[in-house]
């Protein structure tokens, strides 16, 4: 065919091509998008905020400087700090055996790996009630040597665990598989020891897809309820996280105060989505691997 | 694979020779993490549950109450996951072929529903939904009730569902072939006929992904909605609602039989998808 017969074509939009839609049914489309994400996505995060400071700041701040409140703040940032770690080192540990090395039932492991993300959350607390409860498996075990697991700490960091021990293995593994193994092999032929190799070429590689996961799991750690809810017993000042917190106050109408310690939870949603945008735009392509699954 | 000439070649071993070290390490510590923290209490879970027996379960699943719940949760799971394939289609699609200000935004906000803790979202569509709430209200005055009923259960279900539909249709809209939507119009279809028997077509197996994994979350969901569905008896209980109710109440069978039910219907959903994507992949080369 030779240039002439075709028309250059105008880049769009400039005029409609067969393959756009008419400007009413653009406009039309995004109304609708617009009004659905309004209604059901935008305006309960703003009811948080709004209902929050409803009586001043004054009353907001208040609530949030509550005993009850703080001690629920401090149980949070333990349960994450203890849950976030370990799960990080978990995914790095299960991406290398998964992305370098060749075995028999590797799929069947990575299925595995992301089984709690199928499981209601309810569910996996109550899997642990039976497993370390009274009338658990090992709940007379306990209780003869003076330990509790469920209703205390300990408890709530293995629910949190089961919960969001996917979250960095499922970036890391796809990134580490796309990138081979090439790079540390050339490492180790160049004198590195494993660790080396695993520390200055790997962890690059990877960094921000593992952040990613980090920030992914750290998010839903802080604000887990339903299977932290089923092992907490709910006993304030000492075994009530943030979000149980937030429901103790709820249902006993204390509505400004459940609200303004909602909005520290909503605020950290707001930065993780802030974080979560950067990362897909500023380095899309090193966390890419992960979301083309 | 080319193996060395020595006689070791011969030997059978569990994983293809690498010169990379640690793979006992990591492979032990991954096996020994989810067998401790995933496979042994869900096994203990299924292990209770097979002592009640199949007709235990049936009981269990049959008793008025539960039967209601679950009827609930899957009737209003499915109604929200239809919802949101349906809205989540035209978010997908604004998102990716549309440019307007805000955009960028616009495809960041889908994402809140991950990031936002249950039962902030709970409180929250309960706050905006009660009698004197900002929507309850105007929907008092024209005779709607949402919270403390099904629809209640229904927005929040919505909510959860929606990114999922989106984030698994959204990158298909954009490795959509320019050249099939062109030949078809060339060939003399209208711009709708185009969407509806060349691009819908394709985009079916990710609606129908994201429809099972809206549904699946929908059934499973708890924080959300147990604020604004007021939890009535044979009303708007919903199944994990129950579990809880069953372990204040010391009745751990009970329990272990609504949470079986639940765990065989995730299993069930993971086969589905697994199923589409096994039939895309034969039908259209991707998934």
């Amino acid at each position: 065919m030779s240039e002439a017969a075709v028309a250059p074509l105008p880049k769009r939009p400039v005029a409609r091509k067969a393959t756009d839609e008419t400007r009413l049914t653009r406009a039309l489309l995004i109304a609708v998008s617009l009004a659905f994400l309004g209604l059901f996505l935008v305006l309960p995060l703003a009811v948080v905020f709004a209902e929050g400071l409803k009586r001043g700041v004054g009353a907001y701040l208040e609530a949030l400087a509550d005993s009850d409140a703080l001690a629920s703040i401090r149980l949070t940032l333990i349960v994450a700090a203890i849950v976030v770690p370990a799960n990080a080192a978990f995914g790095l540990a299960a991406a290398w055996a998964v992305a370098k090395f060749s075995f028999p039932g590797k799929s069947v492991l990575i299925t595995l790996i992301d089984l709690p993300f199928s499981v209601s959350p309810v569910v996996a607390g109550l899997i642990y009630v039976l497993v370390f409860g009274s009338h658990g498996l090992f709940g007379s075990w306990l209780s003869a040597h003076h330990m509790q697991i469920i209703f205390s700490t300990p408890g709530i960091v293995l629910a949190t665990i089961f919960v969001t021990c996917p979250f960095v293995a499922r970036e890391v593994i796809p990134l580490m598989q796309e990138q081979g193994t090439v790079e540390e092999e050339a490492a180790l032929t160049l004198g590195a020891s494993g660790l080396a190799a695993f520390v200055t070429v790997t962890l690059p590689n990877i960094k921000w897809g593992l952040l990613y996961g980090v920030l992914l799991a750290n998010a839903r750690a802080m604000g887990e309820f339903g299977a932290v809810s089923v092992v907490s017993g709910h006993i304030r000042g000492l075994t009530n996280t943030v979000p149980l917190q937030v429901e103790i106050l709820y249902n006993e109408y204390n509505i400004v105060a459940a609200f303004a310690l909602a909005s520290l939870l909503a605020g950290l949603a707001l930065v993780t989505l802030g974080v979560k945008t950067f990362l897909e735009w500023r380095h899309a392509e090193a966390i890419a691997a992960g979301r083309r699954r | 694979m080319s193996a060395p000439s020595s006689t070791r070649a011969n030997v059978w071993r569990f994983r293809a020779p690498s010169v990379l070290p640690g793979f006992a390490l990591t492979f032990g510590c991954t096996l020994a993490y989810l067998g401790l923290i995933v496979i042994l209490p869900l096994a203990l879970l299924v292990l209770r549950a097979s002592g009640l027996g199949f007709f235990g379960l049936y009981d269990i699943a049959a008793e008025p109450r539960v039967a209601a719940a679950l009827r609930t949760s899957f009737l209003v799971s499915f109604g929200a996951a239809a919802i949101d394939v349906v809205f989540g289609l035209i978010v997908a699609w604004v998102l990716s072929r549309y440019d307007f200000p805000g955009r960028r935004l616009l495809d960041a906000i889908v994402d809140l529903p991950f990031a936002l803790p249950t039962a902030v979202a709970g409180i929250s569509l309960a706050a905006l939904y009660a009698p004197n709430g900002w929507l309850g209200a105007p929907l008092a005055d024209a005779g709607i009730k949402v919270a403390f009923t099904r629809a209640g259960i229904l927005v929040a279900l919505i909510f959860v569902g929606l990114p999922f539909v989106v984030r698994t249709v959204q990158p298909l809209i954009a490795e959509l072939e320019a050249e099939l939507e062109e030949a078809s119009a060339t060939l003399g279809a209208s711009r709708f006929q185009t969407v509806r028997r060349v691009l819908l077509p394709l985009l079916a197996p990710a609606l129908l992904t994201g429809f099972a994994l809206a549904f699946a979350r929908g059934v499973a969901e708890y924080g959300s909605v147990i604020f604004i569905a007021g939890n009535l008896a044979y009303v708007s209980e919903i199944a994990p609602l129950l579990i809880v109710v069953k372990l204040e109440q010391y009745d751990y069978a009970g329990a272990t039989g609504i949470a079986t039910i639940m765990l065989a219907m995730s299993f069930a959903v993971l086969l589905v998808i697994n199923l589409i994507q096994a039939w895309s992949r034969k039908r259209f080369g991707y998934v």
